[in-house]
Formats: C-alpha cells, structure tokens, sequence
C-alpha cells in the first residue's frame, strides 16, 4: 500500500520539473510496481523494465497529467500497460482476456472441500509452502493475475484497479472471484495432501 | 437448515468474494450466511478462501526494491543526486 506517502507528494512540483519531488515519487512507488513486474512477468529482469520504463513514461507525460485519477492510479495504469506490453512482446500466444480453461465468466469450479485454513501460517508459509503460493499465483492466467495482483496483494481497491485497468468494477470482481476461487484450488491440493490425512 | 438445495452452492459461491470484500448487497448477505449455516462444504470455500487471501499478504513485505534495482533506475532517471536520500 503506498497511499499515505502519496498524498504528501505535489503534483505542481512534479509539473514542474521538481527533480527532488520526482525522487520521493519514484522511492514511494517503486516497490509495488516493481512486485506487479516481478508477478506479472516471472522474472527480475523483466520486472526492472516494467519499472524503468514505468517512470520513464511517467516523467515524459508528468507534465500533461490533468490528475482526473489520482496519482496512483495513473501510475498504475501506466505500469499495468508496460508489464502487458512486454508479455505481448514475450509471449504474443497469450490471449490477455483470457481466464484460462473454463473461459466463463460464470464457471467457477470448486472440487477441494478439505478445510485446512486453521492450520498455522509456519506451516501454510513453510519454505515450501512459500514457493508453491508463488508458483500458483504466476500459474493464474493474465487477465486474472492482474486483476488479483492489484487487489489483493497490493490492496488497491475495486473502484482504483477498475479505473488502472479500463475495466469496469463488475468486470474486477469477476476476475477476482476466479482468480481467488483458482488459488484457493490449487492451496487446498497442496496442503490437503501434506497437512491432513 | 438440514433442508437446503446443494443447488444454490454454485449460485451462492459466486458471491463469495464480494462477500468477503463486504460488498455484497445485505439480502444476498442474508441469503448466502443462512446457506453457509446448513452447508459444510461452502463453509469450507468461504474460510479456505479467506485464508489464501490471507497469506498472499504477509509474502509482499518480504519483496522490497533491492538496493542495486534502485540505483540503476535512479541512474536510468538521471537522478544520482537523490540515489542516497531515500524517502521513508
């Protein structure tokens, strides 16, 4: 979450030109853009263009930005657009409206009934735990991954991630709903098989 | 509660994440807890889905900006002079 240190930044210094400005934006911002780069594209290189080029943009258009969003949103959005392009770029297969098998808006399908959300996080969040959470957010398709990535790890909200995005809040909530209904698939396999008998 | 129609599961987990996002409008709140009383299954979905959203939390602080990532694009920016000053 980067709001509060957002509201202290001001858009007329950085219409300015203000350099000092500019680099207290870039430190407020640049760590979740730089993990929506890392959870988009899979890897640390790729994750250092979104972030490069994000700022690069945003000091080219800074001038123009009439703030109709705010500033985090417009971020956002320009970051979102960057990491989208570059899967374009790696992968052109990929359909970025996709949600992956079963592409229905309405086909959320729930075959894991094992309740294991009472099990404690050192064991949820053991190492590997840890790795097979990374591997099934990256396994979400695009369209979902996004959407989930926005709202859930770095808690922007519905009416914001809507707005970064171009989609509408329904269209958010029914992504998030897949996105968050397909992980949870894929965690109640992994612990059911380690954790419960 | 022992009456209900597994019918509606599907139907009553599409509202699940507004649910828990506390957005989901209070008839439909209504309806879908009155379901979740009489049905194990769903109450599974709901807390294992609450849980997952839990987790994926507390794995982003554990992801700041390396320190080598924060000066080739202070650099790539033209601003060296700020590399040393990081803003809290």
């Amino acid at each position: 979450m980067i709001k509060s240190q957002s509201n202290e930044i001001s858009l007329e210094a950085l219409r300015l030109g203000d350099q000092a400005e500019f680099a207290r934006l870039v430190d407020a911002y640049s760590g979740p853009i730089y993990r929506l780069g890392l959870r988009m594209l899979g890897n640390e290189q790729d994750a250092e263009d979104v972030l490069q080029n994000t700022f690069l943009s945003t000091l080219t258009h800074i001038s123009g930005f009439e703030g109709r969003s705010s500033l985090s949103t417009w971020l956002y959005r320009i970051a979102a657009n960057e990491a989208l392009m570059l899967i374009r770029r790696r992968k052109p297969e990929v359909n970025l409206d996709d949600f992956g098998p079963g592409d229905s808006e309405n086909d959320v399908t729930t075959l894991q009934f094992v309740d294991w959300s009472g099990l404690p996080e050192s064991e949820l969040l053991s190492e590997e735990g840890r790795k097979l959470l990374d591997q099934a957010i990256q396994s979400l398709p695009e369209a979902l991954r996004m959407v989930f990535v926005l709202r859930d790890i770095e808690g922007v909200s519905i009416r914001e991630t809507a707005e970064a995005l171009g989609l509408t809040e329904t269209n958010v909530k029914t992504r998030l709903l897949r996105a968050r209904l397909n992980l949870r698939e894929k965690l109640s396999t992994y612990y059911s098989e380690r954790f419960i008998r | 509660m022992t009456n209900h129609s597994h019918l509606n599961c599907a139907a009553l987990l599409g509202s699940i994440s507004d649910y828990i996002d506390g957005e989901l409008d209070p008839e439909l709140c209504r309806e879908l807890e009155k379901h979740l009383a009489g049905c194990e299954n769903c109450r599974v979905v709901l807390n294992t889905t609450k849980r997952t959203i839990d987790l994926v939390h507390p794995s982003i602080s554990q992801a700041a900006l390396p320190d080598d990532v924060r000066e080739r694009l202070f650099k790539r920016l033209n601003l060296e002079d700020y590399v040393k000053i990081r803003s809290e």
